[in-house]
């Protein structure tokens, strides 16, 4: 890493790490071998790789239900973190808190399952290190739909009336859940940001060369100076909200689950009393409209980080192979390990 | 007799109450997609859905229910009331009182709640006793799709807010979502009879605050609402092949609390055992001895609950809610005490 110039082939091998990491966890969560719910962040890794990297030891992460792939490339121990998941008793938290509960006091990171708790998260760490670690700052990672909750706006203006080292990184997925964010947002994130003083920065959430130099010049505001700053990135989930996402299951298998679907649907839209016809059209479109939208993202994959950077590496076909094989033979050898 | 799922039961009581009566409305995070048919049925006017921002629209259907509304105010987990926490307790809970009785809060909070499927101690939790601790809030925790469906239109006819819980055993589809997400590779505990039963023919409300016995004996009263009602069930089976037969009497509300009932169970059989997936400590269980104590029945008292946080770990997770194990054992202490 230079200033200005991100080392690529470092950032793809930390993304690669996290997808190859997370598509494994996705197995053993089909299998069976997980519990609960799963969400993973593959299509974010270029900005969980991006950030990431201008942290040091002793910055703290503040992360929500999607902390796997940041927590991984902060230096978590991957070994532990996938026992974690299995709920083994060697699991970086024993078994006892599970993907969405990830806490390290070693590396200052704490996860969250409440939307919007990444905020106050984040604010308390940045508190810590104005007293006690002037050099270091908190980083707080979460989505755009998190941004409709009060404890972070609040969390924002605290960060900038104390004055506190915390960098507040935005990832716009459009989705909260089946829930296009826009449709219950009013204005534009940066805008509030900026309206609570912060400095804001954005980016290509897709891209990990965007996303690095923009991380770059927001965490140079945020450390040593104690001024908050705003991290805008856009990017897609290439599995949804979590695995066995619901509008994603209709996507893959239209026929199948509109069976399902339809027959209740259809007799409930047809009942004498209700909304008016066009009322009920409306709605019926508004269904079809996120299933279509689904569908499309599902078909055109536009906004695969992985794929956008190994275009860029393209070039040196052997290196790329010998590092492709590395990374898989890492991984494979982290999940023989968590589950020996 | 026809049936009905559990899932089913509340939404065909709703959807009964929406056409009866415009003034309901739903709001909540997708409801969208999670009441779909209600949402295709009544419209986005009626079925609203809400950004992730509990502690504005619960408070917001608080006053919407004041200035006539009857809403139906969606928290998807009971877990996630903690954000929403101020308008239930400060706001929801003290309209009535605070006008001198001259104005209320007719609203239902419809959240999921229950462990039992590895979701981790934020996403599993049953929090009715620290809600129902609340004067001014009932907690209705049905456990089956009639009572489900008839404790829908009670919690809708109510002239005060009513916290409305469906646990996700129970459930089917939270039960998919949180749990199974189309997976055939994990497997839960869910009580067939709850899940899925008969229901009536049209729909009624059943008054809040009766309980009902599903199972009679002489020996020793075992009281409890939700999902533990089953585990209740099955350690009375167990229980009777020891030669003990009990009452399990299934609360169905929390707040208002049946006493008479317990009071009738507890004087006939003298010992009773709390089950109770909600924390133990200041919650329904110490609930329950205080009640028996205060009518001066003679009681032998002991009580499964779930002791603390809920652990990830499936086995340990297990071991922490109340199992049938871990009634009967405490059954049987309950029936040995002299
Ligand atoms: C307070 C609270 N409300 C609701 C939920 C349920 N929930 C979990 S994730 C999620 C969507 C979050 O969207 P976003 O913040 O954009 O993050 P993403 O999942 O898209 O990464 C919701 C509504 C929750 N966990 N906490």
């Amino acid at each position: 890493m230079t200033d200005n110039q991100p080392d690529l082939w470092i950032l793809y091998r930390r993304m690669l790490t996290a997808r190859l990491f997370e598509e494994a966890v996705g197995k053993l969560w089909q299998q069976g071998r997980i519990s609960g719910e799963m969400h993973l962040g593959t299509g974010e890794e270029a900005i969980a790789a991006g950030v990431v990297d201008h942290l040091t030891d002793n910055d703290a992460l503040a992360l929500d239900h999607r902390g796997t792939a940041p927590y991984l490339l902060f230096g978590g121990d991957p070994v532990k973190l996938l026992r974690e998941f299995l709920g083994h008793p060697k699991g970086l938290c024993r078994g006892m808190g599970g993907h969405m509960h990830l806490f390290d006091p070693d590396k200052l990171t704490a996860s969250s399952g409440i939307v919007g708790a990444a905020g106050p998260a984040a604010a308390g760490f940045a508190l810590a290190a104005k007293h006690l670690r002037p050099d270091n700052i908190a980083v707080a990672i979460f989505g755009e739909g998190a941004m409709n909750q009060g404890a972070l706006m609040e969390s924002m203006n605290l960060a900038a009336a104390w004055r506190l080292p915390a960098l507040f990184v935005c990832k716009d997925s459009q989705w909260a859940i089946t829930t296009l964010s826009a449709t219950v947002t009013g204005g534009a994130l940066t805008d509030r940001a900026k309206g609570l003083g912060l400095k804001t920065f954005a980016a290509n959430g897709s891209d990990v060369e965007a996303v690095w130099r923009a991380a770059g010049s927001a965490v140079n505001r945020v450390r040593g100076r104690s001024k908050p700053a705003f991290l805008y990135l856009t990017c897609s989930h290439l599995e949804g909200h979590f695995l066995g996402d619901a509008l994603l299951k209709i996507a893959r298998h239209p026929g199948k689950e509109m069976k399902e679907i339809a027959g209740p649907l259809i007799k409930s839209v047809t009942r004498i009393k209700g909304a008016g016809l066009s009322k009920r059209a409306a709605s019926l479109s508004m269904v079809t409209n996120l299933i279509g939208k689904t569908t499309r993202e599902q078909i055109f994959k536009p906004h695969d980080p992985i794929k956008i950077v190994r275009k860029k590496l393209k070039k040196r076909p052997t290196r790329l192979e010998v590092l492709e094989t590395e990374v898989t033979q890492e991984i494979n050898k982290v999940v023989a390990e968590a589950l020996a | 007799m026809r049936t009905l799922t559990f899932a089913q039961a509340i939404e065909e009581a709703l959807a009964q109450a929406m056409a009866a009566d415009e003034r309901i409305i739903i709001i909540g995070e997708d409801v969208h997609m999670l009441r779909v048919n209600l949402f295709a049925r009544f419209g986005k006017k009626r079925v609203l859905a809400a950004p992730i921002s509990e502690a504005a629209f619960v408070g917001a259907g608080v006053t919407a229910a004041m200035a006539g509304m009857r809403p139906v105010v969606e928290i998807m987990l009971v877990d996630f009331v903690g954000v929403a926490m101020d308008a239930l307790l400060n706001h929801a809970a003290k309209t009535d009182m605070f006008s001198g009785g001259r104005w209320q809060v007719p609203m239902v909070i419809r959240a999921a709640c229950g462990g039992g499927y590895g979701d981790g101690g934020q996403h599993e939790q049953s929090l009715w006793g620290w809600l129902a601790h609340i004067p001014g809030l009932s907690v209705v925790v049905p456990s089956t799709p009639a009572d489900a469906g008839r404790l829908m239109l009670a919690a809708l006819d109510h002239d005060g807010p009513v916290i409305f819980l469906e646990h996700k055993l129970l459930s089917d589809y939270w039960l998919e979502y949180m749990g199974r997400g189309g997976r055939t590779t994990v497997q839960f505990d869910v009580p067939a009879i709850g899940a899925k039963g008969p229901v009536p023919q049209t729909w009624r409300s059943l008054p809040l605050g009766v309980a009902t016995l599903r199972r009679e004996g002489g020996d020793l009263t075992i009281a409890t609402v939700g999902v533990s009602v089953y585990r209740a069930l099955q350690a009375a089976l167990v229980l009777e092949k020891q030669g003990y037969t009990s009452d399990v009497l299934d609360l169905r509300s929390v707040w208002p609390l049946d006493k008479k009932a317990l009071w009738d169970s507890v004087e006939k059989t003298g010992r009773l055992l709390v089950v109770d997936e909600d924390y133990q400590n200041f919650g329904l269980s110490g609930e329950l001895a205080a009640t028996v104590l205060e009518a001066n029945l003679p009681v032998k008292y002991s009580r499964v609950c779930t002791a603390g946080t809920l652990p990830y770990r499936r086995e340990l997770e297990e071991a922490t809610l109340p199992n049938v194990e871990r009634i009967v054992d405490s059954a049987r202490r309950l029936m040995a005490a002299q």
